[in-house]
């Protein structure tokens, strides 16, 4: 095969040439890309990101939505919400696009072996998040009791919905899912994703909480989660900014003196607690 | 250091024949009754007698616009990277600017190392000058104020009926021994170059209260200051402090299609911590809302965020921002207000 992106000259601004492997929608807004490298896999860390670009239209941050223990390519997990996005949406099997990274520092997968995992997914954070889920079920004899929510506004809206009951089938795994409003047909739970703290027991002394979702939901998901007593550098959580470079130049990504792209997007919130900008 | 001289005379031949033989020459150049960096034709384009250029000589190291990458559309896209670097000599750079391209330096060379910027950095030979501060200017306060040899290339000081010149490389070196003739500086050349520089110090009026080494400190204690809503309500969001500063390396990146539809550029261009929607991301949230926030940003970046990251201020007293800021926000009024704050709640 040829290779179809220059590479005489070393740039920090091109990337790598990638295939568009299969394309799944999976909500209104949110398509599913298989996306396959030309030169090798992309070796990434749960929780990292990717520039992806269209050509013509741009360069957009993206996390990997799969896990490095699956096989093949890599996942990414799109809304449309403008120029890139709304042309990668428009892109068919086969299309060709380029991919810098992978970005950023991921979940600390180490730090939480042998340790129970209280997974708090809002929206669209469930695709970072399912980067880290997909890693602690493909490797479920390393860690503890699993514990994972995931909310959306709507049924329509729920992402992966087809892999709940396969996440709630592994050994020690409970799985909730709410909806913040009902829609013809919904026989789960309705109420925002903190209305399902009630139903979970979650042990402080073992338990790492990772939460990820919109800028409005970490200050709730926060207090239920420090409610339950899990200590601040046990919570992780991953934070997304405006970014147009990915490797520290830009500066669209500082949260006061911290590049996200750099340093997160995955933070223990400890390491963020102290800072203004940060929530 | 070596230090040699040249009679005037000698300086404008020695210009002359930069213009003449080297691939490119640009200094500062009257316009409209100011100053601007801009391509020498002679050596009379050139006027070494200014306070400051409207925007910095970063301009050749990081454009206000860059091709980073050209591509054309198709089943594959061909893409290829764009390093854009002509040879050029800057001739007439302050000693403040040079900390500047210290600080840009630093900043597109930490890990990952920028490519675009790196390339045209290295086509660059840069003359510095010694200058005439004016009312803004506040280098003797960050410590900018004295040319660095590690610097410049060649670094020239009007000593009265000649001008030293300071040698900073074997590239300056090279051009010196090619192009000019200079002569040994003797002790009373030394005694001229010290007086001239005492001159200046002298002359630099504005100041800020404080050793700069202990602004990281200082602002520490001063985030939620009352007069960073002072100066959120009276900043217009406009930008033009970024675009003049010298230390201001932010970008936007975006594609720029032909009318063909077939070919386009990766472009990337300034972009400004100020303005309103530098923060906002898709879904309209925005994580710098106020301008408050934003203007506070901007002086932590110089004087905190940045200046712990590489040691030294990434201001450099230049005064650029307080000359185009129709708000009339400054450093040195801005900074001396934290510090009597923070004195008043120690007392
Ligand atoms: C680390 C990280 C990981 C991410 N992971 C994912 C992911 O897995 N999946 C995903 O879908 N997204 C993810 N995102 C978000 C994604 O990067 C953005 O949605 C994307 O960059 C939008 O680009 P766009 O060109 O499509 O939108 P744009 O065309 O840039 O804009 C989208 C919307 O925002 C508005 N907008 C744009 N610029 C401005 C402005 N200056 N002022 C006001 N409004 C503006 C537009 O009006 C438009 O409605 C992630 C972001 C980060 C930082
Ligand atoms: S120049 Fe002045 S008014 Fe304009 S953005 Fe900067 S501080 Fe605000
Ligand atoms: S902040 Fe203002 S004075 Fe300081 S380097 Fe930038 S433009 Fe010059
Ligand atoms: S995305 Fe450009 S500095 Fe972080």
């Amino acid at each position: 095969m040829s290779t179809p992106l220059t590479r005489q000259i070393e740039s920090l601004y091109l990337g790598r040439p990638a295939t568009v492997t299969a394309v799944r929608t999976l909500t209104d807004k949110e398509k599913l890309f298989d996306v396959e490298l030309a030169d090798g896999p992309l070796g990434h860390e749960p929780g990292q990101f990717v520039e992806v670009s269209v050509f013509g239209y741009g360069e957009a941050p993206i996390s990997v939505a799969s896990s490095p223990t699956a096989p093949g390519g890599f996942q990414l997990c799109v809304r449309n919400v403008g120029r890139v996005t709304g042309a990668l949406h428009r892109l068919e099997p086969g299309a060709m696009i380029a991919i810098r990274g992978p970005f950023g520092r991921g979940f600390p997968v180490d730090r939480m072996r042998n340790r129970d995992i209280l997974f708090v997914a809002g929206g669209l954070g469930l695709a970072p998040l399912r980067s880290l889920i997909g890693y602690v079920m493909d490797r479920r004899s390393e860690f503890g009791h699993v514990t994972i929510l995931v909310g959306a506004r709507t049924p329509g809206e729920l992402l992966f919905n087809d892999e709940y009951a396969g996440w709630a089938r592994s050994p020690d795994t409970e799985v909730h899912v709410t909806v913040d409003r009902a829609a013809e047909g919904w026989t789960g739970h309705v109420g925002v994703i903190t209305t399902l703290f009630p139903r979970i027991q979650v042990d402080p002394k073992t338990t790492t909480a990772v939460i990820v979702g919109p800028p409005v939901m970490y200050r709730f998901a926060l207090a239920e989660t420090f409610a339950k007593g899990v200590p601040e550098d046990q919570v992780y959580v991953s934070l997304e900014r405006r970014m147009k470079c990915g490797v520290g130049k830009c500066g669209h990504c500082q949260i006061n003196g911290i590049y996200v792209c750099q340093k997160g997007p995955v933070f223990a919130y400890a390491e963020i607690a102290g800072l203004e900008e940060a929530l | 250091m070596t230090l040699r001289v040249m009679e005037k005379g000698d300086l404008a031949s020695f210009v002359e024949r930069l213009i003449a033989s080297e691939p490119g020459a640009v200094g500062p150049v009257r316009k409209d009754g100011k100053h601007v960096f801009a391509r020498l034709a002679s050596v009379e384009d050139l006027d070494l007698a200014y306070t400051t250029t409207l925007l910095p000589p970063k301009k050749y190291l990081f454009p206000p616009q860059e091709t980073l990458l050209r591509f054309r559309l198709g089943a594959p896209p061909v893409v290829e990277p764009v390093l854009e670097a002509p040879p050029l000599v800057v001739i007439g750079v302050h000693p403040c600017d040079l900390r500047g391209i210290w600080a840009t330096d630093r900043a597109f060379g930490d890990d990952h190392v920028d490519t675009n910027y790196r390339a045209r950095r290295e086509a660059i030979t840069l003359i510095g000058a010694d200058c005439l501060p004016d009312e803004h200017c506040f280098c003797t306060s960050v410590g900018s104020h004295l040319p660095e040899p590690a610097s410049f290339d060649l670094f020239v000081t009007d000593i009265g009926d000649a001008v030293t010149v300071e040698i900073g490389s074997e590239r300056g070196r090279a051009l010196l021994e090619r192009y000019a003739r200079s002569r040994e500086a003797t002790a009373a050349d030394l005694a001229g170059l010290q007086k001239r520089r005492h001159a200046k110090e002298a002359a630099v009026k504005a100041r800020l209260n404080v050793d700069v080494q202990m602004l990281p400190l200082l602002l520490e204690s001063v985030s939620t200051s009352p007069l960073w809503e002072q100066l959120g309500a009276k900043c217009l969001s406009c930008g033009n402090c970024n675009l003049v500063c010298p230390t201001c390396y932010c970008f936007d990146v975006g594609d720029l299609m032909q009318l063909n539809l077939e070919e386009g550029e990766r472009i990337r261009r300034w972009d400004g911590c100020t303005l309103v929607d530098f923060a906002t991301v898709a879904g309209g949230h925005n994580f710098r809302r106020e301008a408050k926030s934003r203007v506070r940003h901007r002086y932590y970046r110089k004087f905190q965020y940045l200046m712990t990251r590489y040691g030294r201020s990434f201001c450099t007293g230049c005064g650029r921002c307080s000359r185009s800021c129709l708000a009339h926000i400054n450093p040195p009024e801005t900074i001396n207000a934290l510090l009597a704050e923070a004195e008043r709640e120690e007392a």
